[in-house]
Formats: structure tokens, C-alpha cells, sequence
């Protein structure tokens, strides 16, 4: 099911039916950031809409606010770094997975979630999932 | 200037919290312990650096201490705060400029964990705003891919908590001061996982002062001379993983702050890991000390596990680390946190350290902060 809603910034990822994330690449290295600096050293790239899962941790507490922009109401939520192979390992949440059946190397995809599920015109925020996982 | 910089005199206020005091109150107490064990007045200093993050300028600390018109220079680095200023009043008297004079660190954080914002680490707003901008988050990242990549258990974790606090027990500074056994560490409430609420240190206060003199004044002030072998402090290199990143480059994680500048500070004092008989790592959550004792060269990446089971870093094992409860007893006021590993290493380099002494007489003595955005500061003392 796709979310509707609008993106959290401009720039981070595509506006297609399956998103990507959008990284920048060094024009005189080819090294691949996230998300793209601004400036011209680096050119905006489209980045693997799949990984694997290079770590994880449990968000088990509210972040303070500022800066964090999420529900008061608070759930914990899982957070970690996905390799997108042969280009960069982003920190991304991941969502539609269980805490205990998350493991390192686990396949995952990119997806889009609302910051406040209970938004009437939800933030999205990218996330990874398993794949072909669903809500 | 001949000879060594020395550390002649230290003074720390307690760590913890100390309502009704101001972070600035308790970096004077520092200063006022610190002048009487050096055995001269606040006329005498020559110079100072002072190192807050969140508790105001230190160097109006002029208008408690006396008006002499003191070069005082501010130093804000973050977690390598207290580092740098203790680098900076080094190189001060090694330009052979002046013969003594202070390093203090102070800083009175507000409860609960730090609240960063982006802006302060060159970081888009919506980094704050998705709920990613939290340190613990990074250090549970960062410390479940060392887990998995080196076979260190969650026990071990607990080991590095558990040592903690029975050290603190000896330590009149520290905060924590209660024995916490392993299964309650192990059982108690999930933070980020793997760690649970006793494996992470808390935002706190605290103070401490060192005066630092050329070996001709340390001798002349009759002194046991502590002298200062190395100090370094540096920033992150290419492909490091970070508080606070986005991104990591794909292979990254490896190369750290933390191993250049223990390579450069062992480079500096002419000698080894082996060599070092105390050791006071960043520790700011259990993983941490484990990361750090093979960043600093002391065992190889997954070695920690048998070091811990076989208690190899307890007081009296092959390399104590954190003998005073390190941050996770004391928590961890930045400005003042370097400083008091500093300050621990003394006391056990003169043999000072009362139930948390070192036995065999130490001659040399290790420490090691990090810190955002990745920073570390190293030093080495020897008697």
C-alpha cells in the first residue's frame, strides 16, 4: 500500500512509484555520500532501491525535542545501516519487520512511512523493509 | 625548554550531580584542590586553558579565582575538550614561553540523554527531525556490528558495567558507587539494544584542574615528577564511522580517530601498548571500552572476550582500565571528562588510589577520550 503524504525534504529520495534514495556522487573520486551535498563537487545519483542490513539498534525511547519532529505519543522503533552494494551503507529505520526476527545481512528494500502514523497529511520518512513485505 | 612538562598538582570536584552548585563553582573547587596539592597560589599561574561545553566560558572563572590578568583561552572540542586544553597548556610550556600553568575542565549538563541539533554538526534539518541525531543510537549501531563482526556476547558488556561500578566503590569522585551484579546489568531495562540502562554513562557534572610545570619548576616545587610523555589529539580519517553519519562508505568502520592518535601518542613517548600499566578508555557505554582497548592497540579485535572472562582489566590484572569507574560510574560532564582521566592516572601514578590502587607500583599510565564528530584525544603519563 502506498502512503500518501508529503517528503520530510526535498532531494532525499525520487519521485517514482518505487522510490529511491538520492546520494551524491564525488565527481573527481566517485566515492557515493548520503544524502547529497550541496555544492558543486558532488552530482545527485540514484541510489539501489535494495540492501542488505549492515547493523541495527531499538530506538527504545523518545528522542528529545528539538530536534526530534515525531508523535508525542512514542513507540519503540528499529533503526540501522543498510549496505546498498557496490555504492554506500545508509542509516535508514526499518519498518514491517518483527524486533526479534531482524538479523545482520538480511535482504531489505526501500519503502516510505509516515513520521506520525496518526498524521491526517503525513511526513514520509524512508525506510527499509524486507522484501516484499507490507504493512 | 629541557626536560618534560610535569603535572604538579590535580583537584577535582565530585561527579555526579550537585544541585545548587553551577558547573563553573565546581571547575573553581577544581582549581582552588589543584593549587594547594601543587602548593602555590593562583598569583603564581601563569596561563590557563579551560575547557565547557554546556556550563559558560570557563575563563570567567578569573573573577572568582583573582583579577591578575591571566592569559585564559577558552577551548569548546567537544568530547576532546578537556584533551585539548591539556594539549594546548603542554605545547605552552614546551614553546618554553612559560613554566606553569592550569588545564580545567568543567560542565553541568540538564538530565537525560544530550540533545544535539543538526545544525551544530553541519547535519540537514531532517536528520533531527526523522529521530536520528541520539548518540546512544549510533553506539548501539555501531557496537552490534563489532558484536557480530568479533563474537563479543552481551555478557561482556555486562563484565565492562559490573568492573565499572565495583571500581567507583574506592573512588570518593565518583558517582555510581553501588556494586550492580551482572545478571541484574543484563536483566535491567533495554535502552538501545544490545545495552540495557546500566551500559550507558549519563550526561553529569563535574570539575577538575591540573597544573601543569616545566621539569626545572616540578623540581623546584619538590614535586614527585609525573611527567606528560605525549599528547595527542586528532580527527576522523577516510572511511571512519561516526557519531552522527548518514552515510558510511561501503568497507568503512575500521579506520578510527582513536587508532591514529594512540599510534602517534605511543610514537611520541617511545614506547608501547606493553608497556602501559593503567589505562583510563572512553567509556561513555560498556561497548565502548571494549571497542577502544584494540583501537588503542592493547588486544586484537575479539580478544576482548577472553580478557574480560579472565578479569585481565580488573585492578589487579594485566591492564587495568578505568580504575576510578571511568564514565560509566563518574558520567560524563564533556568539558571535565578527559581531564579526570588525567587526574585518575596521577593518583595512581604516585600511589595514591586507596582500594583502587594499582599494586606493583606503576610507572606508566594510559588515557583516551572520543567523542562527536569524531574526535580523540590520548595521553601517556609516566613516573
Amino acid at each position: 500500500m502506498q502512503v500518501t503524504g508529503h517528503a520530510i525534504a526535498d532531494g532525499l529520495f525520487t519521485d517514482e512509484a518505487q522510490p529511491r534514495l538520492i546520494g551524491g556522487q564525488d565527481l573527481e573520486s566517485g566515492r557515493i555520500v548520503f544524502p547529497c551535498p550541496t555544492g558543486d563537487r558532488f552530482a545527485p545519483i540514484p541510489l539501489s532501491r535494495t540492501g542488505t542490513l549492515w547493523s541495527y539498534t531499538i530506538q527504545r525511547y523518545r528522542p528529545k525535542s528539538p530536534p526530534y519532529a515525531g508523535p508525542e505519543a512514542f513507540r519503540p522503533w528499529p533503526v540501522g545501516y543498510v549496505e546498498l552494494p557496490g555504492q554506500v551503507i545508509v542509516e535508514a529505520r526499518l519498518t514491517n519487520v518483527a524486533f526479534d526476527a531482524i538479523t545482520i545481512g538480511m535482504p531489505l528494500e526501500m519503502t516510505l512511512i509516515p513520521l506520525d502514523p496518526d498524521a491526517a497529511e503525513p511526513v514520509l520518512i524512508y525506510a527499509f523493509q524486507p522484501i516484499g513485505a507490507s504493512a | 625548554m629541557s626536560g618534560d612538562v610535569c603535572i604538579v598538582g590535580i583537584g577535582i570536584h565530585p561527579f555526579g550531580r550537585t544541585d545548587g552548585t553551577s558547573g563553573l563553582d565546581q571547575g573553581v573547587v577544581a582549581v582552588r584542590a589543584a593549587l594547594a596539592d601543587a602548593g602555590i597560589a593562583w598569583p603564581d599561574v601563569q596561563f590557563a586553558y579551560g575547557g565547557s561545553d554546556a556550563a559558560g566560558n570557563p575563563d570567567t572563572m578569573v573573577e572568582r579565582l583573582g583579577l591578575t590578568g591571566v592569559q585564559f583561552i577558552n577551548v569548546r572540542n567537544g568530547c576532546a575538550a578537556g584533551g585539548s586544553a591539556l594539549f594546548s597548556a603542554q605545547m605552552a610550556i614546551k614553546s618554553g614561553e612559560f613554566e606553569i600553568g592550569m588545564a580545567v575542565g568543567f560542565d553541568k549538563h540538564p538530565r537525560g540523554a544530550f540533545n544535539a541539533l543538526p545544525s551544530e554538526y553541519n547535519l540537514p534539518e531532517w536528520y533531527g527531525d526523522a529521530g536520528y541525531m541520539i548518540t546512544t543510537q549510533f553506539f548501539a549501531n555501531k557496537i552490534t556490528r563489532y558484536m557480530h563482526e568479533h563474537g563479543i556476547s552481551q555478557t561482556s558488556l555486562a563484565r565492562v558495567a559490573n568492573k565499572a561500578f565495583r571500581n567507583a566503590v574506592h573512588a570518593d569522585h565518583a558517582w555510581r558507587r553501588e556494586p550492580v551484579d551482572i545478571q541484574t546489568i543484563l536483566d535491567a531495562p533495554l535502552v538501545s539494544d544490545p545495552y540495557t540502562k546500566y551500559m550507558f554513562c549519563s550526561p553529569a557534572e563535574g570539575g577538575v584542574a591540573l597544573i601543569l610545570a616545566s621539569e626545572k619548576k616540578a623540581r623546584e616545587l619538590g614535586k614527585p615528577l609525573i611527567r606528560l610523555k605525549a599528547a595527542a589529539m586528532r580527527t576522523r580519517p577516510p572511511g571512519s564511522f561516526e557519531v552522527f553519519a548518514p552515510s558510511i562508505d561501503i568497507g568503512g568502520g575500521k579506520a578510527t580517530a582513536t587508532r591514529i592518535a594512540s599510534a602517534d601518542a605511543f610514537r611520541m613517548a617511545g614506547i608501547g601498548p606493553e608497556d602501559i600499566a593503567v589505562a583510563q578508555l572512553q567509556d561513555t557505554e560498556a561497548g565502548a571500552e571494549i571497542m577502544h582497548m584494540a583501537e588503542n592497540g592493547f588486544c586484537a579485535d575479539g580478544d576482548q572476550e577472553r580478557w574480560l572472562a579472565e578479569g585481565l582489566t580488573e585492578i589487579g590484572g594485566k591492564l587495568p582500565v578505568n580504575t576510578d569507574g571511568g564514565c560509566l560510574a563518574c558520567g560524563e560532564p564533556i568539558g571535565a571528562s578527559g581531564l579526570r582521566q588525567v587526574y585518575e592516572n596521577v593518583v595512581q601514578l604516585r600511589g595514591d588510589g586507596g582500594g583502587r590502587q594499582v599494586p606493583g607500583d606503576p610507572k606508566t599510565a594510559f588515557t583516551h577520550v572520543y567523542g562527536a564528530p569524531g574526535v580523540s584525544a590520548v595521553t601517556i603519563l609516566e613516573r
